[in-house]
C-alpha cells in the first residue's frame, strides 16, 4: 500500500509538471495566432491609411505628446509585471500582489487615455464611420485596446485569486500565462506606435 | 428598436413548401429519435458519456457524427441545384426561384466545407492522432471538448437560418460589396458571419490543442521523424490551421463592423477596397483546401503501407512534401483572383508557384506507386476509395495546373470548369480519403468492421457517379457556363446537365449505399466483431490497443524505437506484453462546461444575427462566466486503480493468445 501511494504521489507531480508547462507552451501557441490577427489587421491599415476620402489623415489627427505619455505607462506596466512574476517566484504573496496593482492601474491608465483619445477624436467629427482611413486606424488600435482590457479583467481575477489562494504551482502558470499575454500585447503597441502614429504623424 | 430586435413571425418562410417540408420532416426526425432516447432511457447515457465527455475518442465519434448529418444536408442542396439545372434549360424557370437557389448554393459551399469536411478530418484526427502517438490524451481535454461544441454550435446557426430567416445568397466566399449591407440588408450574411466565426474559434483551439499534443506528449523514445505519417500530415494541417484561421477570424471582424457599425474596409464609397476582403479571404481559404486534403493524404499513406503488408515508402519524402505543400500553400491564394487586374509579373509569380506544389503532390504519388510496387494489395474497400483517389485526384491536379496558367484562367475563371476542378480535388481528395479512413478505423473506433459488399457497392456508385457528375461540367466550362447560374438557354449545354444530374443520382445511390452498410454493420456486428484490436495487421500504435480502445488508451506506455511502433514491438515480440506492475492513471473528469460555454457563446450569435442586444451581452456574459466558474473547480480529474487496469488488461490480452501466454 505504501509503495503505491508513493508512487501515485511521484507520478502525480510529474504529472502536473507536465501539465503546467504543456499549458504555457500552449498559451503561447495561441499567442502566435493572435499574432497573425494583429498581422491581418496591419495589412489592412498599411493598405487603407491613405484612403482618407478627402478627410483628415494621420498628420492631422495624431498628438504625439499624448501617444508618448500612453506608450510610457503600457511600456512601464510590463516592467513592473517582470517584478510581480519575480515576487510569485519567490512565492512572496505581498510582493506579487503589490506589484500586480501597479501594472492594472498603469494597464488602466492606458486605457483610459485611448478611451479618451476614441472619445476626442470622435466628437470632433472624426469618428470611424468617416473615412477607410479612420476605420483601419479605430479598428487596429481598438483591437489592441480590447486586448488589453481583456488582459486587466483576466488581471482582476488573479489579484483576487492570489489573494485567496496564495502562490500554488497551478496559479504561477497562470500568471506566467497572463505575463506573457501582457508583454506580447506591449510589443504589439510598439508596432502599432511606430506604424500608425510615428509613421504617420511624421 | 423592439424587444425581439427583427425577430418576427414574418422571418419563417411558411410560404415556402420546399422549405416547410423539409422542417417538417426534420421535426418528426427529431421526435422519432427523442423518443427512442427517452423509451430505452438513454438521455442520462447521452449526457454523461457523450455530451460531456472529454475523452478524445468520443469526441471524434460525436465529429463523424456531425459530418454525417451535414453530408447529408450539404447533399440535399446539391442535389436540388443539379435538378434545377436540368429543368430550367432553354429559357424555363425552373422550381427554385432566384432568391432561394441562391442560398442554396451558399449554403452547400459552407456546410460542405466548414460543417462537413473539417469535422470530419478534425473527427478521425481526434480518434487517431493520440493513440499513434501513445499518449492518454490530448494536452488540453476540456478545450478539446469545447472545440468541438463551438463547432457544432456553428453548425446549429447555419441550420436554425432554414427555419428563421434566410442564408447568405452571395455564395461560400460572401465578397463585398455584395455582402454589404447595401446589396445584403438580410440576415442571411449575419448567419454566415457568425456560424464561421464561432466554428472557427473551435477550429484554431483544435489546432492549438493539437499541435501541444504532438510536440509535448509523444510516448518516450518517439522522435519526430517517427510520427506515424497521418500524425505528420495532420500536424501540418494544424500548423496550417494556427497560421491561417486568424486571418479568418479577422477578416470576418471587418467584415461585421462594415455591416453592424457603418465602418468603410469594404465599402465603394469613403475608400474602403473589397479587394482587401478578397485578398484576406483566399489568405485564409487557400491554405484551408491543404488543410483538407494533408490529412487525406496521411490516411492514404496509411491505407496502402497497411494493405500491401510493406512499410511506407520514401517516408521521409512524404514528410517534406507534405510540408512543402504546407508552406507553397501560403504563397499562391492570388490565383484564386488573377483577373483582378494585377501586373503580369504578380500573375506570373503566384501562377509558377501554383504550378510548383504539383511536384511534392507528385512526389507522394509516387511514394504510394512505389510502396504498392511488388506487394501484394488486398482489395478492401479502404484500398479501392485510394486507388479512385488516385486516378480522380491526378485528373483535378492537372485541370488545376492548368487553371494556374493565368492567361488559361483569364478564360476559365468562374466558369464550371472551375468548379469541375475543385470538386476533383476535394471530393476526390479529401472526402475520398475520409471515407478511406472511416473505413479503415471504424473497427478501432466502434470494436467492429463494416460490411465490405455495401462497402463496395457505396464505392462504385461515388466513384462512377463522380465522374458522371463532374466530367460533364468540365465541358460546360469550356462552352462558356458560368458558375451560379440559375437558369439557362443555351440548347448546346442541355445534355451535359441532364447527365451532370444523372451523376448526383448515382451519388445518392453511394451515400444509400453507406448507410445501409452502417445498418448491415450494426446488425451483424457479433459476426464483424473485432477481438484483436488489430483487424488489418497495422503498423502503427492505435493497433494495439483493444477495439474500440481502454478509456484510458494505454495502461503502459510503450517505448518507442522505430518508426511503425507497432510493426517493429511484433517483429521484436514484445508485442501484448503484459508489464511487471501498472501504476494508477491520472484521467481528467468528464465537464459540462465546454457546452454550456459554447452554447452561449451561439447564443450571442444568435442574438447579433438578429440585433437583440440584450441577448447578446447575457450570452457573453455567460459564456466568460461558465469559463471563469471551471477555472476554479477543483473537481477536475481522478485515478484509475490498478484492480481496474489489470480486469481491464486481462480482457484484451487475454484475446491475444501471445499476451495470454507471456
Amino acid at each position: 500500500m505504501n509503495t503505491v501511494t508513493a508512487t501515485m504521489h511521484t507520478d502525480d507531480h510529474a504529472h502536473h509538471g507536465h501539465h503546467e508547462n504543456n499549458t504555457v507552451f500552449g498559451f503561447w501557441l495561441y499567442l502566435m495566432t493572435d499574432c497573425l490577427l494583429f498581422a491581418s489587421f496591419f495589412a489592412t491599415y498599411a493598405v487603407l491609411f491613405m484612403n482618407t476620402a478627402g478627410g483628415v489623415s494621420g498628420k492631422d489627427i495624431f498628438e504625439l505628446n499624448f501617444v508618448a505619455v500612453e506608450t510610457a505607462a503600457l511600456l512601464v506596466s510590463s516592467i513592473t509585471f517582470g517584478f510581480a512574476m519575480i515576487g510569485a517566484h519567490k512565492q512572496n504573496r505581498g510582493a506579487a500582489l503589490a506589484w500586480l496593482a501597479v501594472t492594472w492601474l498603469l494597464g488602466a491608465s492606458f486605457i483610459g487615455m485611448e478611451v479618451y483619445e476614441f472619445h476626442h477624436l470622435i466628437t470632433h467629427g472624426h469618428g470611424p464611420q468617416q473615412s477607410a482611413f479612420l476605420t483601419a486606424f479605430f479598428s487596429l488600435v481598438g483591437l489592441h485596446g480590447l486586448h488589453v482590457t481583456a488582459g486587466l479583467i483576466w488581471m482582476t481575477v488573479m489579484f483576487i485569486e492570489v489573494s485567496r489562494r496564495g502562490l500554488p504551482e497551478q496559479t504561477v502558470t497562470r500568471l506566467s500565462c497572463l505575463s506573457l499575454f501582457w508583454h506580447f500585447l506591449d510589443i504589439v503597441w510598439i508596432c502599432v506606435f511606430t506604424v500608425v502614429y510615428l509613421m504617420g504623424a511624421m | 428598436m423592439s424587444f425581439l430586435g427583427k425577430l418576427s413571425i414574418e422571418s419563417v418562410p411558411y410560404h415556402e413548401p420546399i422549405i416547410m417540408v423539409t422542417l417538417a420532416v426534420v421535426a418528426v426526425l427529431g421526435l422519432v429519435i427523442a423518443s427512442l432516447i427517452t423509451k430505452h432511457k438513454q438521455w442520462g447515457t447521452l449526457w454523461f458519456d457523450w455530451i460531456t465527455s472529454v475523452d478524445h475518442k468520443r469526441l471524434g465519434i460525436m465529429y463523424i457524427v456531425l459530418a454525417m448529418i451535414m453530408l447529408l444536408r450539404g447533399f440535399a442542396d446539391a442535389i436540388m441545384m443539379r435538378t434545377q439545372l436540368a429543368m430550367a434549360t432553354n429559357g424555363a424557370p425552373g422550381y427554385l426561384p432566384p432568391e432561394h437557389y441562391d442560398q442554396i448554393f451558399t449554403a452547400h459551399g459552407v456546410i460542405m466545407i466548414i460543417f462537413m469536411a473539417m469535422p470530419f478530418m478534425i473527427g478521425l484526427m481526434n480518434i487517431i492522432l493520440p493513440l499513434q502517438i501513445g499518449a492518454r490524451d490530448v494536452a488540453f481535454p476540456f478545450l478539446n471538448n469545447l472545440s468541438f461544441w463551438l463547432t457544432a454550435g456553428g453548425a446549429i446557426l447555419v441550420n436554425v437560418s432554414l427555419g428563421l430567416g434566410e442564408f447568405a445568397k452571395t455564395g461560400w466566399v460572401a465578397y463585398p460589396p455584395l455582402a454589404g449591407l447595401e446589396f445584403s440588408p438580410g440576415v442571411g450574411v449575419d448567419y454566415y458571419i457568425w456560424a464561421l466565426q464561432i466554428s472557427g474559434l473551435g477550429t484554431l483551439l483544435t489546432a492549438v490543442n493539437f499541435l501541444v499534443t504532438v510536440f509535448k506528449m509523444r510516448a518516450p523514445g518517439m522522435k519526430l521523424m517517427q510520427m506515424p505519417i497521418f500524425t505528420w500530415t495532420c500536424t501540418w494541417a494544424n500548423i496550417l490551421i494556427a497560421a491561417s484561421f486568424p486571418i479568418l477570424t479577422a477578416v470576418l471582424a471587418m467584415l461585421t463592423l462594415d455591416r453592424y457599425m457603418d465602418f468603410h474596409f469594404f465599402t465603394n464609397e469613403a475608400g474602403g477596397n473589397s479587394m482587401m476582403y478578397i485578398n484576406l479571404f483566399w489568405a485564409w481559404g487557400h491554405p484551408e483546401v491543404y488543410i483538407l486534403v494533408l490529412p487525406a493524404f496521411g490516411i492514404f499513406s496509411e491505407v496502402i503501407s497497411t494493405f500491401t503488408a510493406k512499410r511506407l515508402f520514401g517516408y521521409k519524402s512524404m514528410v517534406y512534401a507534405s510540408g512543402a505543400i504546407a508552406i507553397l500553400g501560403f504563397v499562391v491564394w492570388l490565383h484564386h483572383f488573377f483577373t483582378m487586374g494585377s501586373s503580369a509579373n504578380v500573375n506570373a509569380f503566384f501562377g509558377i508557384m501554383t504550378m510548383v506544389i504539383a511536384v511534392p503532390t507528385g512526389v507522394k504519388l509516387f511514394n504510394w506507386l512505389f510502396t504498392m510496387y511488388r506487394g501484394r494489395l488486398v482489395l478492401s474497400v479502404p484500398v479501392l476509395w485510394t486507388l479512385g483517389f488516385m486516378v480522380t485526384f491526378t485528373i483535378g491536379g492537372m485541370t488545376g495546373v492548368l487553371l494556374a496558367i493565368p492567361g488559361a484562367d483569364y478564360v476559365l475563371h468562374n466558369s464550371l470548369f472551375l468548379i469541375a476542378h475543385f470538386h476533383n480535388t476535394i471530393i476526390g481528395g479529401a472526402v475520398f480519403g475520409y471515407l478511406a479512413g472511416f473505413a479503415f478505423w471504424f473497427p478501432k473506433a466502434m470494436g467492429f468492421k463494416l460490411d465490405e459488399k455495401t462497402g463496395k457497392a457505396a464505392f462504385w456508385c461515388w466513384q462512377i457517379g463522380f465522374l458522371l457528375a463532374f466530367m460533364p461540367l468540365y465541358v460546360l466550362g469550356f462552352l462558356g457556363m458560368t458558375r451560379r447560374l440559375n437558369h439557362t438557354d443555351n440548347p448546346d449545354w442541355n445534355i451535359w446537365l441532364y447527365i451532370a444530374m444523372v451523376g448526383a443520382f448515382v451519388i445518392a445511390i453511394g451515400i444509400f449505399f453507406q448507410l445501409l452498410q452502417l445498418f448491415v454493420s450494426f446488425k451483424n456486428k457479433d459476426k464483424l466483431n473485432d477481438t484483436t484490436g488489430d483487424p488489418w495487421n497495422g503498423h502503427t500504435l492505435e493497433w494495439s490497443t483493444a477495439s474500440p480502445p481502454q478509456f484510458y488508451n494505454f495502461a503502459h506506455i510503450p517505448h518507442i524505437q522505430d518508426i511503425d511502433a507497432w510493426t517493429d514491438m511484433k517483429e521484436r515480440g514484445e508485442s501484448y506484453q503484459r508489464p511487471q506492475q501498472y501504476s494508477p492513471i491520472h484521467m481528467p473528469k468528464n465537464t459540462s462546461a465546454g457546452v454550456f460555454m459554447s452554447m452561449s457563446f451561439t447564443v450571442m450569435g444568435f442574438a447579433l444575427i438578429w440585433h437583440i442586444w440584450w441577448l447578446a451581452i447575457v450570452g457573453l456574459m455567460a459564456g466568460i462566466g461558465v469559463f471563469i466558474k471551471r477555472c476554479y473547480t477543483r473537481d477536475v480529474d481522478y485515478y484509475v486503480q490498478v484492480d481496474e487496469i489489470e480486469r481491464i488488461e486481462q480482457t484484451h490480452l487475454g484475446a491475444n493468445t501471445t499476451g495470454a501466454n507471456a
